[in-house]
């Protein structure tokens, strides 16, 4: 199965060992792992500021990076969402489509291609689950608590196989945590307001790991618990997957 | 281009007082919490809500059609029509029958409409007052504020606060922060206006097509008690509150209050469908931008809107910043999508109030897609020039980086350099991030530097 990984362009910057988690297990996990090396970014933080109109030329760097893959599998259920939603491609149409229908959020691929059901890793430890929002109300990768689904969630699938960890529901379960792309620097205010209180109901469990599938809700809650001098570490779901004692 | 004081800066003032914020937080969720519990009692939710999404969209794609027949139907019940294209129109047919019959009492029940007209305002400056006969809209009036929500006007006040208000205006006890106590003052303040009323102002949920008869809905019965001893009744609606036929309020009136605020139905939901003997009863059907809004395509379901609220209390950004904050008549989401049709430069700010976390939608009792409009009014706005220039140069050197893999990776090493060499460039009041959050410590290789390390 030739799986081509999408490292998005922060989390390859700023947080490789995320990237390395997820290459590490789809490995382990018997895919045949490519990385496109003149990948950059999926054009979100443009689109979602108004800007959809400047990303052709990301677009289609993206277009000529993955095409040709049978499926592309990311750390990030935002980016994925977007290019699910969004990325179009003039020149190649075609190659656009197949990009947007064979794209996969890593605990969604985990859970409906690979039908993982017995993961071989440990993770002694208390932790929190923070739902991302286009993860949960974009992919459905989980149910969601304004809806009248039955309750399921792929990401807890997976945890629940780890051995050792204990996973912890905060109050509100799916409540945004406010980082919201660029969002979190013109409403700056209301940005660190919803983080905080994400953080308090996470700290009233007495976790010692926030952990969730988009590493930009943790940036943000890292960026707070770490002004707090809090105890509580983020940790993205790749890395406890992929851990092993 | 932006607002003197836009959502973000009101919404940072709103947050200063962090005690109060949480409790404005918690007050609307636990309303949102209700919502959940009434809608999770009824098997048929989901079922519903499609209903009533399905509903509006036929009624909007027929709309003309269905405008016409209310006003026939409701013309042979002896109502009068009047068709107001703008706010002011609908103000100015609304001055015209108070100094027709030269009437000084008059009550107003609530309705969004008339705040989105500042017909209030608008009377005021021709020396008429109009007294609001909602509770919280009242306690709003007398502090002389706009409501901060839709169906819980006064929903950012504490009652401290109502208990100032009141021994203010109604000479009430000093400190007596009884809510029994208060209401009570309200009750016998509002009752002589009631009973002294020559005109009585409601707004319209639901206008019946088939019947020619409309719908208000109140828990207070503050309508009723209205119209009751007035001379004339008017009543005035968006041109969208049409439904086709009586038998669809079985399907709206069951969704609008269980998303509202968790009640299986509102205390009063008054049907009125003629003028009682002696009486006038008056319609002010109001477009005001519908028609246009109802000619965007991506924006036109916006008009399915019944103004419950549920996106309000959902949306964490509301129930954060408030609804001052959002300087329009209906706040929140939904009015986030639906102001910047009335104005795009006042309003180009509240697209952005939004993180897009979708919640909005899952809770619209007639499956408006708000977050998604959110996101295309996002693209409207910039088109369309309403963008600052530090933002638009901004943006489009990251569309540039991004479309050109080296010059992504030469930056990103320097990014990375900076922050982990010289961390007071980013470590300083200027960049908004670093102002209550650290910024992520910058390892010393990419992925995917490690990763052709790898490949060697």
């Amino acid at each position: 199965m030739k799986v081509a990984l999408f490292v998005p362009c922060y989390i390859d910057q700023f947080y490789p060992n995320v990237g390395i988690a997820t290459y590490q297990l789809l490995k382990k996990l018997g895919c045949d792992v490519a990385f496109p090396l003149n990948q950059t970014c999926c054009g979100q933080p443009m689109a979602n500021s108004g800007f959809s109109a400047t990303t052709t030329g990301c677009d289609k760097n993206f277009v000529e990076n993955f095409k040709g893959f049978d499926y592309i599998v990311a750390p990030s259920g935002s980016c994925v969402l977007h290019i699910k939603d969004h990325l179009k491609d003039e020149q190649n149409p075609e190659e656009a489509k197949k990009i947007r229908n064979s794209i996969y959020e890593l605990t969604e691929f985990l859970v409906d291609i690979l039908k993982v059901t017995n993961l071989e890793s440990t993770f002694p430890h208390r932790v929190g689950m923070h739902i991302s929002c286009h993860g949960q109300r974009g992919l459905h990768l989980s149910s969601m608590t304004e809806t009248m689904d039955k309750p399921f969630s792929k990401p807890e699938q997976l945890l629940m196989q780890v051995k050792g960890l204990q996973l912890l529901t905060p109050e509100r379960p799916d409540e945004c945590c406010g980082f919201g792309g660029t969002f979190c620097v013109f409403e700056e205010a209301v940005s660190v307001k919803m983080g905080k209180d994400r953080v308090k109901e996470h700290e009233a469990n007495d976790v010692e790991y926030i952990t969730a599938g988009d590493v930009s809700c943790l940036m943000h809650l890292e960026g707070i618990l770490k002004r707090q001098n809090s105890r509580v570490k983020t940790i993205h779901i790749a890395e406890i997957l992929n851990h092993t004692v | 281009m932006e607002n003197l004081k836009n959502h973000a800066t009101a919404a940072e003032e709103f947050i200063k007082d962090e005690p109060r914020t949480d409790w404005h937080d918690e007050t609307l969720w636990f309303v949102r919490q209700k919502r959940d519990l009434a809608a999770h009692t009824l098997p048929e939710w989901e079922e519903l809500r499609e209903w009533g999404s399905q509903i509006k969209n036929h009624t909007l794609s027929n709309l003309d059609e269905y405008l016409e027949n209310f006003e026939t139907n409701a013309q042979a019940n002896g109502i009068k029509i009047h068709w107001a294209k703008d706010a002011e129109e609908h103000n100015q047919i609304i001055h015209k029958i108070i100094t027709d019959n030269k009437f000084e009492k008059i009550v107003k029940s609530k309705s969004m409409l008339t705040e989105e007209c500042h017909l209030n305002e608008f009377l005021i400056q021709k020396g008429i007052a109009v007294v609001d006969t909602d509770l919280g809209e009242r306690i709003v009036q007398f502090r002389n504020e706009a409501p901060s929500h839709i169906v819980l006007p006064a929903i950012h006040l504490k009652k401290q606060d109502v208990s100032e208000t009141f021994h203010k205006h109604l000479n009430t006890e000093k400190g007596n922060n009884d809510p029994q106590y208060l209401t009570e003052a309200a009750r016998q303040h509002l009752r002589n206006h009631f009973v002294e009323s020559e005109l009585a102002i409601t707004g319209v949920n639901f206008a019946v097509a088939e019947t020619g008869g409309f719908v208000v809905c109140t828990n207070e019965g503050n309508a009723d008690m209205g119209v009751n001893t007035a001379k004339i009744h008017i009543a005035c609606m968006g041109m969208e509150k049409i439904i086709p036929k009586a038998e669809h309020l079985a399907v709206f009136l069951r969704l609008l209050t269980r998303s509202a605020t968790g009640q299986p139905i509102t205390t009063y939901s008054s049907h009125f469908n003629k003028p009682r003997p002696g009486q006038e009863m008056h319609i002010v059907i109001v477009d005001n931008g519908r028609s246009r809004q109802l000619g965007r395509a991506d924006f036109r379901n916006s008009l399915k809107c019944i103004r419950c609220a549920a996106c309000f209390n959902t949306c964490p950004v509301y129930r954060r910043s408030g609804g001052h904050s959002y300087h329009t008549a209906v706040a929140g989401p939904i009015g986030s999508i639906l102001s910047p049709n009335l104005d795009m430069r006042a309003n180009a700010d509240l697209p952005f109030a939004s993180t897009l976390c979708g919640s909005c939608s899952n809770v619209c009792p007639v499956k408006i897609d708000i977050h998604e409009q959110l996101w295309k009014w996002r693209q409207v706005l910039v088109n369309e020039g309403y963008v600052t220039t530090t933002k638009k140069i901004g943006m489009g050197g990251m569309a540039m980086v991004f479309a050109h893999p080296r010059l992504y990776r030469l930056l990103g090493s320097i990014g990375r350099k900076t922050i982990k060499w010289f961390p007071f460039f980013v470590n300083n009041k200027l960049n908004p991030w670093y102002k209550q959050r650290d910024m992520p410590e910058a390892p010393k290789e990419s992925f995917r530097d490690w990763f052709k390390k790898q490949q060697k």
